[in-house]
């Protein structure tokens, strides 16, 4: 199977400090990949390279076999690549659909829209309705609330939401559950498998070794600005998986490099 | 048994009574035009049995209008940037110089008016614009940007005009296009004047932008958080730009409607205007950290300071009984700022 996302010898320097250094990955349709490392590690400098964030000294990303050059996350969005940043990237005080839609607003059609450039607010509102409900977090009441209203479970709903219902190709999940409760991080976690089932991959950056080995098929392990090894949450335990990260074990030789 | 009773009861009334202030808070919350609103309409209605006729009659209320029509103006532009979380110190230098250009334009260089006031509406643009790419790529401070400018704008001003001020009757006979803002029309005791119509479509123009075209949604976001913003797609650097060159724009209609409003141009004119529109957007309910508010709030912020003004000196109050009070509803404007945005949880 060809890799739908993949990324060949990434290189990021920043001064002396090589975060990236000749790096590899590769993500698969229909999987979700996790990427874990220890703090420092370059995994945020890679993620970053992929959503168009950070520009890579040396290396090529490829997007569906085809090379691309993302200048900004504005561009991987346009190809197909959503980010759901840990931080969520959402305006609080704005309404759910309003930040739903920011960036990418539906006019009306007919005159009011191409002369007056009237927003089609019922329009989005609608659409937004969907996409929550959809993902079964319309437990919300009100699509005008504003986000700041939400608990931090929902947030995180409705920047997944964002990201499942325009990103085609690829999803990027940054810490989704960092910020959660058990409560919220289970639903967050439900979510995350109800948006796989739909054949969206997922790339899913965490420190939380549970929710990694519950929803991940492959986890994609980096030390040291590269990729250390790709392993199968059902072939080692969470334990050794920590151990690659810091160092303290070596993984065995036929994991290393390739998955 | 007794003692659970009370408390249940007790339990209940309390979270009535909550309810009602979440409510309140959740309308305040949707609509932050409401209190400025209702300060509006109480103090009208308070000037109105104190002083009756005097100042409830379509003269006094209308004249309250052309007394704003100018911060009414330049609040607007006041608030485009404050809601982008900026502030705006050089609103009042901008008009005046923009004015100046009009003026001497037309009587220095023997201009056609209309050239002369397309001139000096290039000119405030301009001046706004080279704010906007400060704030946006330069990444300073709006507060220090505009400080800077106020003050170029100023002296600019000063140099240019040598500080010269061209008469009314001079522009009357030769320019009156200068004056058109100072057009009055009077329907059945109620006097308008073209300043006052401009002020009102403006207000009502950019509530439409501002809410319903994908621009005015930016400026709300950036306002809000400008990083969340620019990830989620929004070009914030033109946003920012195009607000401040707007800003810029609208306060040399506003140097325009000064001509029209005073006759004359005057160089020291219109050296309060960036204190007192700041003061109509904070009465008006807009925050000063950026992302809420309405402009229509700042219109009503406006009418609150002329209906306080007229209304004490009809009464024959020592004119610093208008800052006194305004002073206190500013501080009572930003504390109930502070608390809608507090979110209950």
């Amino acid at each position: 199977m060809e890799p739908i996302l993949e990324a060949r010898g990434l290189v990021k320097r920043f001064g002396r400090v090589t975060a990236l250094d000749n790096c590899d990955f590769e993500l698969y349709p229909g999987e979700i990949l996790g990427v874990i490392g220890d703090n420092g590690a370059g995994k945020s400098t890679l993620i970053k390279s992929l959503s168009g964030a950070e520009i890579p000294d040396e290396g090529e990303v490829f997007l569906e076999g085809e090379a691309v050059n993302f200048s900004s996350p504005i561009d991987a969005r346009k190809a197909g690549i959503e980010t759901v940043y840990q931080t969520l990237a959402m305006s609080p005080a704005l309404a759910i659909a309003d930040n739903m839609f920011m960036g990418r607003e539906i006019r009306k059609k007919g005159l009011i829209g191409q002369l007056f450039r009237k927003l089609d607010h019922s329009g989005m509102q609608k659409i937004a309705h969907e996409k929550l409900t959809d993902l079964g977090i319309m437990t919300i009441q009100n699509i005008n609330q504003a986000v700041e209203t939400l608990s931090g479970g929902q947030r995180q709903g409705v920047a997944v939401a964002r990201a499942a219902a325009f990103g085609s190709k690829v999803i990027i999940m940054d810490e989704p559950t960092a910020a959660l409760g058990v409560k919220e991080s289970r639903r967050v976690l439900d979510l995350i498998l109800d948006v796989k089932s739909r054949g969206i991959p997922i790339i899913l950056i965490s420190h939380n070794m549970p929710h990694v080995f519950e929803v991940s098929d492959r986890i994609h392990v980096h030390r040291l600005g590269r990729r250390l090894c790709v392993i199968k949450p059902d072939d080692f335990s969470m334990s050794d998986a920590v151990a690659f990260m810091t160092g303290a074990k070596k993984p065995p030789s036929e994991f290393v490099g390739t998955a | 048994m007794v003692a659970n009773a009370t408390d249940e009861t007790h339990s209940e009334v309390e979270s009535d009574h909550n309810g009602i202030i979440r409510k309140f808070h959740h309308l305040l919350h949707q609509t932050p035009a409401l209190v400025p609103l209702i300060v509006l309409s109480l103090s009208i209605m308070v000037f109105g049995l104190l002083l009756g006729s005097k100042f409830f009659s379509p003269f006094a209320l209308t004249l309250i209008l052309q007394q704003v029509q100018i911060v009414g103006i330049v609040g607007a532009a006041q608030t485009l940037v404050i809601l982008t979380a900026g502030i705006d110190l050089s609103v009042g230098a901008i008009m005046v110089f923009s004015s100046v250009i009009m003026g001497q334009f037309t009587f220095r260089y023997g201009l056609p008016p209309s050239v002369a006031v397309a001139c000096g509406l290039l000119c405030g643009s301009l001046i706004g614009c080279i704010n906007g790419w400060l704030v946006a790529k330069m990444k300073l401070p709006p507060f220090i940007v505009t400080l800077g400018m106020w003050q170029i704008a100023l002296a600019a001003n000063f140099l240019y005009s040598a500080n010269e001020t061209i008469r009314s009757q001079d522009i009357a006979a030769e320019a009156p296009l200068l004056q058109l803002f100072g057009t009055k029309f009077n329907i059945g005791g109620a006097v308008f004047t073209v300043g006052v119509i401009f002020m009102v479509c403006l207000v009502l123009f950019l509530a439409y932008v501002l809410k319903h075209t994908a621009w005015g949604r930016h400026v709300y976001a950036v306002g809000d958080d400008r990083e969340a913003a620019g990830l989620s797609g929004v070009n914030v650097n033109f946003t920012l730009v195009s607000v401040y060159t707007i800003a810029g724009l609208i306060c040399a209609f506003a140097g325009w409607a000064l001509i029209g409003r005073i006759g004359s141009v005057s160089p020291t004119s219109g050296q309060l205007a960036n204190i007192e529109s700041i003061t109509a957007v904070v009465i008006g309910g807009i925050s000063l950290f950026g992302g809420r508010g309405s402009i229509l709030g700042m219109f009503f912020g406006a009418l609150i300071v002329g209906v306080f003004s007229l209304g004490l000196r009809l009464m024959g109050a020592d004119a610093q009984w208008t800052y006194l009070l305004i002073g206190t509803l500013i501080i009572v404007a930003v504390a109930l700022d502070q608390w809608i945005r507090k979110v209950a949880s």
